[in-house]
């Protein structure tokens, strides 16, 4: 007897409720963020990376590309990384990175906190948490 | 709130399944630790003054580094293997396969960060 697959299809699973729509987020908002953090890695190596920085420097630029985080390297020069494109880079970044993870932490969350009250108060603190650290990002973003 | 698992946090915390346990918890640390890190991070950083240069100081420490680095790396790889099995439901039967290569990857990664780190951070 050949062994069947007791996995289903993404549409046989059918994507009705918000947790489940989150799902499926919570997988492309990984892959999103892989690319833009590649993107930055890139980028950094492009504008001279290997040079002037550590490792250390260079990851911490690539999961978020903000001038503050390369401030304290050897680059000469750190006009090519405050621009407004990094900046919109930067931003797009913090905001899946904070969406997946204000939901990981409620996902993670629901695992320890049954009662139904409990579970509403963790979703009132995760979109006031998902509000504060969004605004005060980009904040730090675009004024640094 | 459809589903109740009704299950509390002792029995949560002592909860061992099959095949991917480890993976799962370490999953589970590593981004409780980037979210504290971050959550701390981004206050600090909005606070600003001699306090919040106080915490950012901690994370330039290489200790530090290692740490979030497991964090951040072990929930990187172990999330692609998530994304990958999740949208192509049918590779779910490999899951024990794909942990194999997963730790295949990580172990090589994560050794090679800790080796630059650490040079950089002791060898001056």
């Amino acid at each position: 007897m050949t062994k069947k697959s007791r996995t289903l299809s993404i549409k046989g699973r059918g994507l009705t409720n918000f947790e489940s729509i989150m799902w499926l987020f919570t997988r492309l908002s990984a892959l999103a963020m892989y690319a833009l953090i590649l993107f930055g890695l890139i980028g950094a190596l492009v504008m001279g990376a290997r040079n002037n920085m550590n490792f250390a420097d260079v990851m911490r630029w690539a999961f978020m590309p903000n001038v503050t985080h390369v401030q304290s390297t050897d680059l000469e020069s750190t006009d090519a990384w405050v621009t407004p494109f990094w900046k919109l880079i930067a931003s797009a970044l913090l905001l899946v990175a904070t969406a997946h993870g204000v939901h990981g932490l409620v996902v993670i969350a629901d695992d320890y906190i049954a009662s139904e009250g409990g579970r509403k108060f963790v979703r009132l603190l995760s979109i006031i948490m998902m509000a504060s650290m969004s605004f005060m990002g980009l904040w730090i973003i675009w004024t640094s | 709130m459809g589903l109740k698992r009704d299950v509390s946090l002792s029995t949560g915390l002592r909860y061992r399944g099959p095949a991917g346990y480890l993976t799962f918890i370490l999953h589970r640390i590593g981004g409780l630790g980037m979210g504290i890190f971050i959550t701390l991070h981004i206050l600090a950083s909005f606070v600003g003054g001699r306090f919040g240069g106080a915490i950012n100081g901690i994370y330039e420490n290489w200790a530090f580094q290692i740490f979030i680095f497991f964090c951040v790396m072990f929930h990187a790889i172990n999330g692609l293997r998530i994304t990958i099995l999740d949208l192509f439901p049918k590779l779910l039967d490999y899951q024990t396969e794909a942990i194999w290569i997963e730790w295949a990857v990580f172990i090589p990664l994560y050794g090679i960060s800790v080796f630059v780190i650490l040079q950089t951070a002791l060898g001056g």
